[in-house]
Protein backbone atom coordinates (compact mmCIF):
# COMPACT_ATOMS: atom_id res chain seq x y z
CA UNK A 1 0.00 0.00 0.00
CA UNK A 2 3.06 2.28 0.97
CA UNK A 3 4.80 1.27 -1.80
CA UNK A 4 1.66 1.69 -4.02
CA UNK A 5 1.65 5.54 -3.03
CA UNK A 6 5.23 6.12 -3.42
CA UNK A 7 5.10 4.78 -6.77
CA UNK A 8 1.84 6.76 -7.81
CA UNK A 9 2.88 10.14 -5.74
CA UNK A 10 5.78 11.95 -7.66
CA UNK A 11 3.93 11.74 -11.16
CA UNK A 12 0.59 12.56 -9.90
CA UNK A 13 2.24 15.73 -8.27
CA UNK A 14 4.55 16.43 -11.52
CA UNK A 15 0.76 16.58 -13.93
CA UNK A 16 -1.19 18.44 -11.42
CA UNK A 17 1.37 20.75 -11.79
CA UNK A 18 1.75 20.91 -15.12
CA UNK A 19 -2.54 20.84 -15.65
CA UNK A 20 -2.25 23.98 -13.12
CA UNK A 21 0.58 25.24 -15.16
CA UNK A 22 -1.10 25.62 -17.91
CA UNK A 23 -4.63 25.92 -16.89
CA UNK A 24 -2.85 29.27 -15.22
CA UNK A 25 -0.71 30.46 -18.60
CA UNK A 26 -3.87 30.06 -20.86
CA UNK A 27 -5.83 32.22 -18.36
CA UNK A 28 -2.73 34.55 -17.52
CA UNK A 29 -1.98 35.26 -21.47
CA UNK A 30 -6.11 35.31 -22.57
CA UNK A 31 -5.45 31.90 -25.12
CA UNK A 32 -7.78 31.75 -27.35
CA UNK A 33 -9.29 28.19 -27.28
CA UNK A 34 -9.14 27.44 -30.92
CA UNK A 35 -5.38 28.06 -30.43
CA UNK A 36 -4.86 26.31 -26.97
CA UNK A 37 -7.77 25.33 -24.78
CA UNK A 38 -7.09 24.71 -21.02
CA UNK A 39 -7.39 21.98 -19.54
CA UNK A 40 -10.89 23.06 -17.79
CA UNK A 41 -12.17 23.99 -21.14
CA UNK A 42 -11.16 19.99 -22.38
CA UNK A 43 -13.09 18.84 -19.13
CA UNK A 44 -16.18 20.37 -19.66
CA UNK A 45 -15.84 19.40 -23.21
CA UNK A 46 -15.56 15.70 -21.80
CA UNK A 47 -18.50 16.46 -19.77
CA UNK A 48 -20.75 18.22 -22.35
CA UNK A 49 -19.48 15.77 -25.19
CA UNK A 50 -18.92 12.47 -23.32
CA UNK A 51 -21.76 10.33 -24.67
CA UNK A 52 -20.68 10.94 -28.20
CA UNK A 53 -16.54 10.50 -27.44
CA UNK A 54 -17.34 7.29 -25.19
CA UNK A 55 -19.56 5.49 -28.05
CA UNK A 56 -16.78 6.38 -30.66
CA UNK A 57 -13.92 5.14 -27.75
CA UNK A 58 -15.39 2.26 -28.02
CA UNK A 59 -15.63 1.62 -31.29
CA UNK A 60 -11.88 1.92 -31.88
CA UNK A 61 -11.23 -0.02 -28.95
CA UNK A 62 -13.10 -3.20 -30.52
CA UNK A 63 -10.88 -2.57 -33.55
CA UNK A 64 -7.83 -2.10 -31.68
CA UNK A 65 -8.79 -5.41 -29.62
CA UNK A 66 -9.78 -7.87 -32.09
CA UNK A 67 -6.81 -6.95 -33.50
CA UNK A 68 -4.50 -7.38 -30.84
CA UNK A 69 -6.30 -10.75 -30.46
CA UNK A 70 -5.90 -11.96 -33.97
CA UNK A 71 -2.33 -10.62 -33.65
CA UNK A 72 -1.71 -12.57 -30.66
CA UNK A 73 -3.16 -15.25 -32.29
CA UNK A 74 -1.42 -15.00 -35.63
CA UNK A 75 1.91 -14.00 -33.99
CA UNK A 76 2.38 -16.79 -31.61
CA UNK A 77 0.55 -19.36 -34.07
CA UNK A 78 3.03 -18.77 -36.60
CA UNK A 79 6.13 -18.82 -34.10
CA UNK A 80 5.33 -22.46 -33.15
CA UNK A 81 4.62 -23.32 -36.31
CA UNK A 82 8.43 -22.18 -36.95
CA UNK A 83 9.44 -23.53 -33.90
CA UNK A 84 8.38 -26.85 -35.84
CA UNK A 85 10.08 -26.37 -39.31
CA UNK A 86 13.11 -23.98 -39.18
CA UNK A 87 13.10 -24.36 -43.16
CA UNK A 88 9.76 -22.75 -42.59
CA UNK A 89 11.04 -20.11 -40.44
CA UNK A 90 13.78 -19.53 -43.07
CA UNK A 91 11.06 -19.08 -45.49
CA UNK A 92 8.47 -17.06 -44.30
CA UNK A 93 10.50 -14.47 -41.56
CA UNK A 94 11.87 -12.28 -44.21
CA UNK A 95 8.26 -11.67 -45.54
CA UNK A 96 7.03 -11.07 -41.76
CA UNK A 97 10.06 -8.24 -41.53
CA UNK A 98 9.19 -6.86 -44.88
CA UNK A 99 5.61 -6.84 -43.55
CA UNK A 100 6.43 -5.33 -40.22
CA UNK A 101 8.79 -2.23 -41.88
CA UNK A 102 6.24 -0.91 -44.65
CA UNK A 103 4.43 1.70 -43.27
CA UNK A 104 0.84 0.71 -42.48
CA UNK A 105 -0.78 3.98 -43.40
CA UNK A 106 0.96 3.65 -46.89
CA UNK A 107 -0.68 0.09 -47.32
CA UNK A 108 -4.18 1.34 -45.64
CA UNK A 109 -5.79 2.49 -48.05
CA UNK A 110 -4.72 -0.52 -50.84
CA UNK A 111 -6.47 -2.71 -48.17
CA UNK A 112 -9.79 -0.25 -48.04
CA UNK A 113 -9.73 -0.78 -51.83
CA UNK A 114 -9.43 -4.63 -51.80
CA UNK A 115 -11.98 -5.13 -48.23
CA UNK A 116 -15.09 -4.62 -48.90
CA UNK A 117 -16.01 -4.19 -45.37
CA UNK A 118 -14.63 -0.98 -43.54
CA UNK A 119 -14.62 -2.81 -40.31
CA UNK A 120 -12.85 -5.68 -41.75
CA UNK A 121 -10.09 -3.26 -43.61
CA UNK A 122 -9.27 -1.75 -40.28
CA UNK A 123 -9.34 -4.62 -38.66
CA UNK A 124 -6.45 -5.75 -40.93
CA UNK A 125 -3.97 -2.94 -40.89
CA UNK A 126 -4.35 -2.86 -37.00
CA UNK A 127 -3.45 -6.69 -36.80
CA UNK A 128 -0.62 -5.89 -39.72
CA UNK A 129 1.08 -3.57 -36.93
CA UNK A 130 0.39 -5.40 -34.08
CA UNK A 131 1.31 -8.70 -35.14
CA UNK A 132 4.90 -8.84 -35.52
CA UNK A 133 6.58 -7.60 -31.91
CA UNK A 134 4.52 -11.39 -30.86
CA UNK A 135 6.12 -13.21 -33.95
CA UNK A 136 9.59 -11.98 -33.13
CA UNK A 137 9.31 -12.53 -29.39
CA UNK A 138 7.62 -15.67 -29.31
CA UNK A 139 10.13 -16.87 -31.69
CA UNK A 140 13.39 -15.48 -29.70
CA UNK A 141 11.43 -17.38 -26.83
CA UNK A 142 10.62 -20.98 -28.46
CA UNK A 143 14.50 -21.07 -29.41
CA UNK A 144 15.54 -19.79 -25.79
CA UNK A 145 15.12 -22.86 -24.13
CA UNK A 146 18.57 -23.62 -22.05
CA UNK A 147 20.83 -26.60 -23.61
CA UNK A 148 20.73 -28.56 -20.30
CA UNK A 149 17.07 -28.91 -20.42
CA UNK A 150 17.07 -30.02 -23.68
CA UNK A 151 19.41 -32.50 -22.93
CA UNK A 152 17.35 -33.45 -20.05
CA UNK A 153 14.24 -33.63 -22.39
CA UNK A 154 16.44 -35.78 -24.73
CA UNK A 155 17.54 -38.21 -22.37
CA UNK A 156 13.77 -38.65 -20.65
CA UNK A 157 13.14 -39.50 -24.58
CA UNK A 158 10.67 -36.78 -24.75
CA UNK A 159 8.48 -36.70 -27.59
CA UNK A 160 8.43 -33.37 -29.89
CA UNK A 161 5.11 -32.28 -28.56
CA UNK A 162 6.13 -32.82 -24.48
CA UNK A 163 9.65 -30.63 -25.62
CA UNK A 164 7.34 -28.06 -26.46
CA UNK A 165 4.55 -28.47 -24.08
CA UNK A 166 6.70 -29.13 -21.02
CA UNK A 167 9.97 -26.52 -21.88
CA UNK A 168 10.12 -24.50 -25.09
CA UNK A 169 6.35 -22.75 -24.70
CA UNK A 170 6.88 -22.02 -20.54
CA UNK A 171 10.61 -20.45 -21.62
CA UNK A 172 8.62 -18.31 -24.36
CA UNK A 173 6.01 -17.66 -22.18
CA UNK A 174 7.90 -14.16 -20.33
CA UNK A 175 9.42 -13.59 -24.01
CA UNK A 176 5.42 -13.98 -25.73
CA UNK A 177 3.94 -11.74 -23.01
CA UNK A 178 6.41 -8.81 -23.52
CA UNK A 179 5.79 -9.19 -26.93
CA UNK A 180 2.52 -9.18 -26.44
CA UNK A 181 2.63 -6.05 -24.39
CA UNK A 182 4.32 -3.93 -27.06
CA UNK A 183 1.82 -5.35 -29.31
CA UNK A 184 -1.67 -4.01 -27.24
CA UNK A 185 -0.11 -0.25 -28.12
CA UNK A 186 0.71 -0.83 -31.52
CA UNK A 187 -3.20 -2.58 -32.06
CA UNK A 188 -4.25 0.65 -31.04
CA UNK A 189 -1.89 2.90 -32.95
CA UNK A 190 -2.67 0.99 -35.78
CA UNK A 191 -6.60 1.25 -35.61
CA UNK A 192 -6.16 4.91 -35.34
CA UNK A 193 -4.33 5.15 -37.87
CA UNK A 194 -6.38 3.02 -40.29
CA UNK A 195 -9.52 5.08 -39.27
CA UNK A 196 -7.41 7.76 -40.22
CA UNK A 197 -6.58 6.39 -43.84
CA UNK A 198 -10.72 5.22 -44.27
CA UNK A 199 -11.72 9.02 -43.43
CA UNK A 200 -14.99 9.31 -44.22
CA UNK A 201 -15.43 5.96 -45.38
CA UNK A 202 -14.79 4.76 -41.80
CA UNK A 203 -18.33 5.74 -41.43
CA UNK A 204 -17.73 8.69 -39.26
CA UNK A 205 -17.94 6.44 -35.99
CA UNK A 206 -14.26 5.73 -34.38
CA UNK A 207 -12.43 8.27 -32.17
CA UNK A 208 -10.38 9.00 -34.90
CA UNK A 209 -13.20 10.21 -36.79
CA UNK A 210 -13.96 12.76 -34.18
CA UNK A 211 -10.63 13.90 -34.23
CA UNK A 212 -10.67 14.65 -37.65
CA UNK A 213 -14.26 15.61 -37.59
CA UNK A 214 -13.42 18.07 -35.04
CA UNK A 215 -10.41 19.33 -36.35
CA UNK A 216 -12.74 20.62 -39.65
CA UNK A 217 -14.47 22.32 -36.85
CA UNK A 218 -11.46 24.02 -35.25
CA UNK A 219 -12.99 22.42 -32.28
CA UNK A 220 -9.64 21.82 -30.56
CA UNK A 221 -11.18 21.33 -26.84
CA UNK A 222 -12.80 18.17 -28.16
CA UNK A 223 -9.06 17.12 -29.93
CA UNK A 224 -7.66 17.19 -27.05
CA UNK A 225 -10.92 15.62 -25.05
CA UNK A 226 -10.69 12.96 -27.66
CA UNK A 227 -7.06 12.51 -27.57
CA UNK A 228 -7.42 12.11 -23.76
CA UNK A 229 -9.60 9.59 -24.14
CA UNK A 230 -7.40 7.49 -26.63
CA UNK A 231 -4.26 7.57 -24.10
CA UNK A 232 -6.60 6.43 -21.72
CA UNK A 233 -7.92 3.44 -23.61
CA UNK A 234 -3.85 2.97 -24.54
CA UNK A 235 -2.89 3.12 -20.38
CA UNK A 236 -5.44 0.70 -19.54
CA UNK A 237 -4.68 -1.66 -22.74
CA UNK A 238 -1.47 -1.67 -21.17
CA UNK A 239 -2.01 -2.20 -17.06
CA UNK A 240 -4.43 -5.28 -18.26
CA UNK A 241 -1.49 -6.90 -20.29
CA UNK A 242 0.84 -5.80 -17.07
CA UNK A 243 -1.80 -7.63 -15.01
CA UNK A 244 -1.84 -10.35 -16.92
CA UNK A 245 2.00 -11.02 -17.50
CA UNK A 246 2.39 -10.95 -13.77
CA UNK A 247 -0.17 -13.04 -12.73
CA UNK A 248 1.03 -15.99 -14.98
CA UNK A 249 5.25 -15.17 -14.07
CA UNK A 250 5.25 -13.81 -10.75
CA UNK A 251 5.39 -17.21 -8.63
CA UNK A 252 8.25 -18.14 -11.00
CA UNK A 253 9.75 -15.70 -13.36
CA UNK A 254 12.44 -13.18 -11.78
CA UNK A 255 11.17 -10.23 -13.95
CA UNK A 256 7.01 -10.47 -12.04
CA UNK A 257 8.70 -11.81 -8.70
CA UNK A 258 8.63 -9.25 -6.07
CA UNK A 259 12.42 -8.00 -4.71
CA UNK A 260 13.18 -8.88 -0.99
CA UNK A 261 13.80 -5.55 0.40
CA UNK B 1 25.57 -55.40 -1.55
CA UNK B 2 27.24 -53.38 -3.66
CA UNK B 3 30.31 -55.70 -4.32
CA UNK B 4 31.30 -55.33 -8.54
CA UNK B 5 30.65 -58.08 -9.76
CA UNK B 6 33.23 -58.47 -13.08
CA UNK B 7 30.61 -58.12 -15.29
CA UNK B 8 30.52 -54.57 -16.72
CA UNK B 9 27.29 -52.35 -16.67
CA UNK B 10 28.54 -50.46 -19.70
CA UNK B 11 31.83 -50.31 -21.52
CA UNK B 12 33.57 -47.79 -23.95
CA UNK B 13 35.16 -49.39 -26.72
CA UNK B 14 37.65 -47.48 -28.54
CA UNK B 15 35.22 -44.96 -28.29
CA UNK B 16 36.36 -41.34 -29.67
CA UNK B 17 34.87 -38.42 -30.30
CA UNK B 18 35.36 -35.68 -33.23
CA UNK B 19 32.90 -32.85 -33.06
CA UNK B 20 32.33 -31.11 -36.00
CA UNK B 21 34.52 -28.20 -35.84
CA UNK B 22 37.34 -30.51 -35.76
CA UNK B 23 38.43 -30.80 -31.99
CA UNK B 24 39.45 -34.44 -30.96
CA UNK B 25 37.34 -34.52 -27.55
CA UNK B 26 38.40 -38.53 -27.10
CA UNK B 27 40.78 -41.08 -28.79
CA UNK B 28 40.46 -44.77 -28.61
CA UNK B 29 39.36 -44.66 -24.98
CA UNK B 30 38.39 -48.23 -23.44
CA UNK B 31 36.53 -47.85 -19.84
CA UNK B 32 34.06 -49.98 -18.30
CA UNK B 33 31.34 -49.21 -15.58
CA UNK B 34 31.11 -52.36 -13.05
CA UNK B 35 27.78 -53.36 -11.70
CA UNK B 36 27.43 -51.32 -8.74
CA UNK B 37 31.16 -49.96 -8.15
CA UNK B 38 31.20 -46.13 -7.44
CA UNK B 39 33.64 -44.67 -9.83
CA UNK B 40 35.21 -41.55 -10.14
CA UNK B 41 36.54 -39.74 -13.39
CA UNK B 42 39.07 -36.61 -12.23
CA UNK B 43 40.93 -35.06 -14.81
CA UNK B 44 42.35 -31.43 -16.46
CA UNK B 45 39.76 -28.71 -17.68
CA UNK B 46 38.90 -29.84 -21.28
CA UNK B 47 40.01 -33.08 -21.24
CA UNK B 48 36.74 -35.04 -22.34
CA UNK B 49 35.32 -35.98 -18.89
CA UNK B 50 31.83 -34.41 -19.62
CA UNK B 51 32.03 -36.20 -23.29
CA UNK B 52 32.41 -39.37 -21.51
CA UNK B 53 29.54 -39.16 -19.56
CA UNK B 54 27.29 -37.46 -22.84
CA UNK B 55 28.48 -40.60 -24.73
CA UNK B 56 26.92 -43.31 -22.01
CA UNK B 57 23.86 -41.20 -21.51
CA UNK B 58 23.63 -41.22 -25.67
CA UNK B 59 23.11 -37.66 -25.77
CA UNK B 60 26.07 -37.85 -28.25
CA UNK B 61 27.60 -40.13 -30.59
CA UNK B 62 30.60 -41.60 -30.61
CA UNK B 63 33.08 -41.04 -34.25
CA UNK B 64 34.72 -44.33 -33.37
CA UNK B 65 34.69 -47.57 -31.27
CA UNK B 66 31.38 -47.88 -29.69
CA UNK B 67 29.26 -48.10 -26.19
CA UNK B 68 28.31 -51.71 -25.45
CA UNK B 69 25.55 -52.02 -22.67
CA UNK B 70 25.41 -55.94 -21.23
CA UNK B 71 21.83 -55.36 -21.75
CA UNK B 72 18.92 -53.83 -22.65
CA UNK B 73 17.98 -51.22 -20.45
CA UNK B 74 14.64 -51.45 -18.34
CA UNK B 75 15.38 -55.26 -17.72
CA UNK B 76 15.02 -55.27 -13.82
CA UNK B 77 12.12 -52.74 -14.02
CA UNK B 78 14.24 -49.73 -13.50
CA UNK B 79 15.23 -46.95 -15.97
CA UNK B 80 18.66 -47.08 -17.46
CA UNK B 81 20.05 -44.42 -16.68
CA UNK B 82 19.62 -40.68 -14.56
CA UNK B 83 22.50 -37.61 -15.29
CA UNK B 84 23.02 -35.13 -12.77
CA UNK B 85 24.15 -32.17 -14.47
CA UNK B 86 26.87 -29.56 -13.41
CA UNK B 87 23.91 -26.88 -13.30
CA UNK B 88 20.82 -27.94 -11.10
CA UNK B 89 18.96 -27.25 -14.72
CA UNK B 90 15.70 -27.15 -12.99
CA UNK B 91 12.78 -25.44 -15.33
CA UNK B 92 12.08 -22.56 -13.33
CA UNK B 93 8.30 -22.50 -13.79
CA UNK B 94 7.45 -26.32 -12.23
CA UNK B 95 7.75 -26.86 -8.12
CA UNK B 96 10.47 -28.72 -6.45
CA UNK B 97 8.08 -32.02 -6.86
CA UNK B 98 6.84 -30.76 -10.08
CA UNK B 99 10.43 -31.30 -11.50
CA UNK B 100 11.04 -34.84 -9.66
CA UNK B 101 8.09 -35.71 -11.23
CA UNK B 102 9.16 -34.67 -14.90
CA UNK B 103 10.54 -37.91 -16.18
CA UNK B 104 7.81 -39.92 -14.93
CA UNK B 105 5.44 -37.24 -16.48
CA UNK B 106 7.27 -37.80 -19.83
CA UNK B 107 7.33 -41.46 -19.80
CA UNK B 108 3.88 -41.53 -19.33
CA UNK B 109 3.02 -42.38 -15.65
CA UNK B 110 -0.29 -40.94 -14.05
CA UNK B 111 -0.35 -37.69 -12.48
CA UNK B 112 -0.88 -38.47 -9.08
CA UNK B 113 2.03 -41.47 -8.87
CA UNK B 114 4.12 -39.58 -10.23
CA UNK B 115 3.46 -36.99 -7.71
CA UNK B 116 3.19 -39.71 -4.78
CA UNK B 117 6.61 -40.83 -6.54
CA UNK B 118 8.50 -37.63 -6.43
CA UNK B 119 7.27 -36.68 -2.39
CA UNK B 120 9.07 -40.32 -2.05
CA UNK B 121 12.44 -39.12 -3.94
CA UNK B 122 12.57 -35.64 -2.29
CA UNK B 123 12.66 -37.31 0.87
CA UNK B 124 15.06 -39.57 0.05
CA UNK B 125 17.63 -36.51 -0.54
CA UNK B 126 16.58 -34.71 2.78
CA UNK B 127 13.64 -32.47 1.22
CA UNK B 128 10.36 -33.69 2.38
CA UNK B 129 8.12 -30.33 2.92
CA UNK B 130 9.71 -28.53 0.17
CA UNK B 131 7.80 -29.62 -2.44
CA UNK B 132 6.18 -27.05 -3.24
CA UNK B 133 8.51 -24.72 -3.77
CA UNK B 134 9.81 -23.29 -7.08
CA UNK B 135 13.49 -23.08 -8.03
CA UNK B 136 14.26 -19.93 -6.92
CA UNK B 137 13.01 -20.03 -3.61
CA UNK B 138 15.68 -23.21 -3.27
CA UNK B 139 19.12 -22.77 -1.99
CA UNK B 140 22.06 -23.93 -3.91
CA UNK B 141 22.22 -26.83 -2.23
CA UNK B 142 18.67 -27.27 -2.35
CA UNK B 143 18.32 -27.06 -5.85
CA UNK B 144 21.04 -29.91 -6.22
CA UNK B 145 19.29 -32.36 -4.18
CA UNK B 146 16.06 -31.70 -6.28
CA UNK B 147 18.22 -32.16 -9.30
CA UNK B 148 19.48 -35.42 -7.72
CA UNK B 149 16.28 -37.11 -6.45
CA UNK B 150 14.54 -36.10 -10.75
CA UNK B 151 18.06 -38.33 -11.53
CA UNK B 152 16.43 -41.00 -9.18
CA UNK B 153 13.22 -41.38 -9.27
CA UNK B 154 12.77 -43.32 -12.30
CA UNK B 155 15.00 -45.86 -9.95
CA UNK B 156 18.05 -45.49 -12.46
CA UNK B 157 20.38 -48.35 -12.01
CA UNK B 158 22.83 -45.99 -13.50
CA UNK B 159 23.86 -42.52 -12.24
CA UNK B 160 26.17 -40.27 -13.77
CA UNK B 161 27.27 -37.06 -12.17
CA UNK B 162 29.01 -34.42 -14.06
CA UNK B 163 30.54 -32.23 -11.19
CA UNK B 164 26.73 -31.69 -9.50
CA UNK B 165 28.79 -30.10 -6.40
CA UNK B 166 31.44 -27.97 -7.68
CA UNK B 167 29.05 -24.88 -6.96
CA UNK B 168 28.92 -25.39 -3.45
CA UNK B 169 30.40 -24.42 0.27
CA UNK B 170 32.60 -26.79 1.55
CA UNK B 171 30.30 -27.98 4.05
CA UNK B 172 27.10 -28.43 2.16
CA UNK B 173 29.18 -30.66 -0.21
CA UNK B 174 30.72 -32.85 2.44
CA UNK B 175 26.84 -33.53 3.97
CA UNK B 176 25.42 -34.20 0.16
CA UNK B 177 28.31 -36.35 -0.43
CA UNK B 178 27.40 -38.16 2.59
CA UNK B 179 23.81 -38.50 1.22
CA UNK B 180 25.20 -39.59 -1.65
CA UNK B 181 26.86 -42.60 -0.54
CA UNK B 182 23.81 -44.02 1.41
CA UNK B 183 21.51 -43.64 -1.70
CA UNK B 184 24.36 -45.48 -3.68
CA UNK B 185 24.03 -48.14 -0.75
CA UNK B 186 20.22 -47.82 -0.70
CA UNK B 187 19.25 -48.09 -4.36
CA UNK B 188 22.37 -50.44 -5.13
CA UNK B 189 23.23 -47.74 -7.66
CA UNK B 190 26.23 -47.42 -9.92
CA UNK B 191 27.38 -44.52 -10.35
CA UNK B 192 30.13 -42.76 -12.17
CA UNK B 193 31.19 -39.35 -10.72
CA UNK B 194 32.98 -36.98 -12.60
CA UNK B 195 34.77 -34.13 -10.23
CA UNK B 196 37.80 -31.72 -9.68
CA UNK B 197 38.06 -32.57 -6.17
CA UNK B 198 40.92 -35.46 -5.60
CA UNK B 199 39.42 -35.21 -1.98
CA UNK B 200 35.67 -35.70 -3.18
CA UNK B 201 37.09 -38.79 -5.50
CA UNK B 202 38.87 -40.55 -2.81
CA UNK B 203 36.48 -40.09 -0.14
CA UNK B 204 33.97 -41.08 -2.49
CA UNK B 205 34.53 -43.96 -4.74
CA UNK B 206 36.01 -47.90 -4.95
CA UNK B 207 37.66 -46.38 -8.50
CA UNK B 208 39.10 -43.56 -9.58
CA UNK B 209 40.12 -43.12 -13.14
CA UNK B 210 42.12 -40.15 -14.06
CA UNK B 211 42.32 -38.68 -17.32
CA UNK B 212 44.63 -36.95 -19.66
CA UNK B 213 43.83 -34.32 -22.15
CA UNK B 214 44.87 -33.59 -26.37
CA UNK B 215 43.25 -35.95 -27.22
CA UNK B 216 41.44 -37.56 -24.08
CA UNK B 217 41.91 -40.50 -22.78
CA UNK B 218 42.52 -42.67 -19.34
CA UNK B 219 45.91 -42.23 -18.07
CA UNK B 220 45.89 -44.14 -14.48
CA UNK B 221 43.07 -45.95 -12.74
CA UNK B 222 43.43 -46.20 -8.91
CA UNK B 223 41.90 -48.33 -6.64
CA UNK B 224 40.90 -46.81 -3.05
CA UNK B 225 40.53 -50.47 -0.86
CA UNK B 226 38.73 -48.76 2.16
CA UNK B 227 35.76 -50.44 3.14
CA UNK B 228 32.06 -48.80 3.17
CA UNK B 229 30.62 -47.00 5.16
CA UNK B 230 32.95 -44.36 5.21
CA UNK B 231 31.80 -41.74 7.43
CA UNK B 232 33.60 -38.71 8.53
CA UNK B 233 36.42 -40.69 10.66
CA UNK B 234 37.74 -42.29 7.06
CA UNK B 235 38.56 -38.17 6.13
CA UNK B 236 40.65 -38.17 9.27
CA UNK B 237 42.65 -41.22 9.05
CA UNK B 238 45.87 -42.30 7.54
CA UNK B 239 44.28 -44.53 4.46
CA UNK B 240 42.68 -41.37 3.13
CA UNK B 241 45.66 -39.35 3.31
CA UNK B 242 47.59 -41.66 1.10
CA UNK B 243 44.80 -42.44 -1.63
CA UNK B 244 44.49 -38.37 -1.69
CA UNK B 245 48.51 -38.39 -2.15
CA UNK B 246 48.25 -41.53 -4.81
CA UNK B 247 45.67 -39.94 -6.58
CA UNK B 248 46.71 -36.57 -6.45
CA UNK B 249 50.44 -37.79 -7.79
CA UNK B 250 48.13 -39.32 -10.75
CA UNK B 251 46.61 -36.04 -11.71
CA UNK B 252 49.99 -34.52 -11.80
CA UNK B 253 51.85 -36.84 -14.36
CA UNK B 254 48.63 -36.56 -16.39
CA UNK B 255 48.53 -32.91 -16.97
CA UNK B 256 52.09 -32.73 -16.85
CA UNK B 257 51.92 -35.49 -19.75
CA UNK B 258 50.41 -33.03 -21.90
CA UNK B 259 53.26 -30.66 -22.23
N1 LIG C 1 29.89 -29.27 -28.83
C1 LIG C 1 31.23 -29.16 -28.92
N2 LIG C 1 31.77 -28.74 -30.07
C2 LIG C 1 33.13 -28.65 -30.21
N3 LIG C 1 34.00 -28.94 -29.25
C3 LIG C 1 33.52 -29.38 -28.08
C4 LIG C 1 32.11 -29.49 -27.84
N4 LIG C 1 31.92 -29.94 -26.58
C5 LIG C 1 33.15 -30.07 -26.06
N5 LIG C 1 34.11 -29.74 -26.94
C6 LIG C 1 35.58 -29.80 -26.73
O1 LIG C 1 35.88 -31.10 -26.32
C7 LIG C 1 36.87 -31.10 -25.32
C8 LIG C 1 36.38 -31.86 -24.11
O2 LIG C 1 35.25 -31.19 -23.57
P1 LIG C 1 34.55 -31.66 -22.24
O3 LIG C 1 33.45 -30.71 -21.97
O4 LIG C 1 34.20 -33.09 -22.34
O5 LIG C 1 35.72 -31.47 -21.18
P2 LIG C 1 35.67 -31.64 -19.59
O6 LIG C 1 36.73 -32.60 -19.24
O7 LIG C 1 34.29 -31.94 -19.15
O8 LIG C 1 36.11 -30.19 -19.11
P3 LIG C 1 35.69 -29.44 -17.76
O9 LIG C 1 36.44 -30.10 -16.66
O10 LIG C 1 36.19 -28.04 -18.00
O11 LIG C 1 34.20 -29.53 -17.64
C9 LIG C 1 37.18 -29.65 -25.03
O12 LIG C 1 38.37 -29.32 -25.70
C10 LIG C 1 36.03 -28.90 -25.61
O13 LIG C 1 36.46 -27.67 -26.11
MG1 LIG D 1 32.81 -30.84 -18.02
Amino acid sequence: MKAGLRLAAPPAILGLAALLLWQGAVRLFRVPDYILPGPVAIAATLWRDGGTLFASLLVTLAVALAALAAAIIGGAGLAILFAQSKWLERALFPYAVVLQVTPVIAIAPLILIYVRSTEAALLICASIVAFFPVLASTTLGLNSADHNMLDLMALYRARRWQVLWYLRLPAALPHFLAGARIAGGLALIGAVVAEFAAGTAAGGSGLAWRILESSYRLDLPRMYAALFLLSLAGVVIFAMLSLVSWLLLHRWHDSAARREP
Amino acid sequence: MNAPDAAALVRLEGAGKRFDNGTVALAGLDLALRRGEFLSILGPSGCGKTTVLRLIAGLAQPSAGRVAWAEPAGRDGRDALGFVFQEPTLLPWRTARGNVALPLILAGVARTEARARAETALAAVGLEGAGHLFARQLSGGMRMRVSIARALVTRPALLLMDEPFAALDEITRERLNADLLRLWREQALTVAFVTHSVYESVFLSMRVVVMARAPGRVAEEITIAAPYPRTESFRAGADYAAACRQVSAALRRAMGEEA
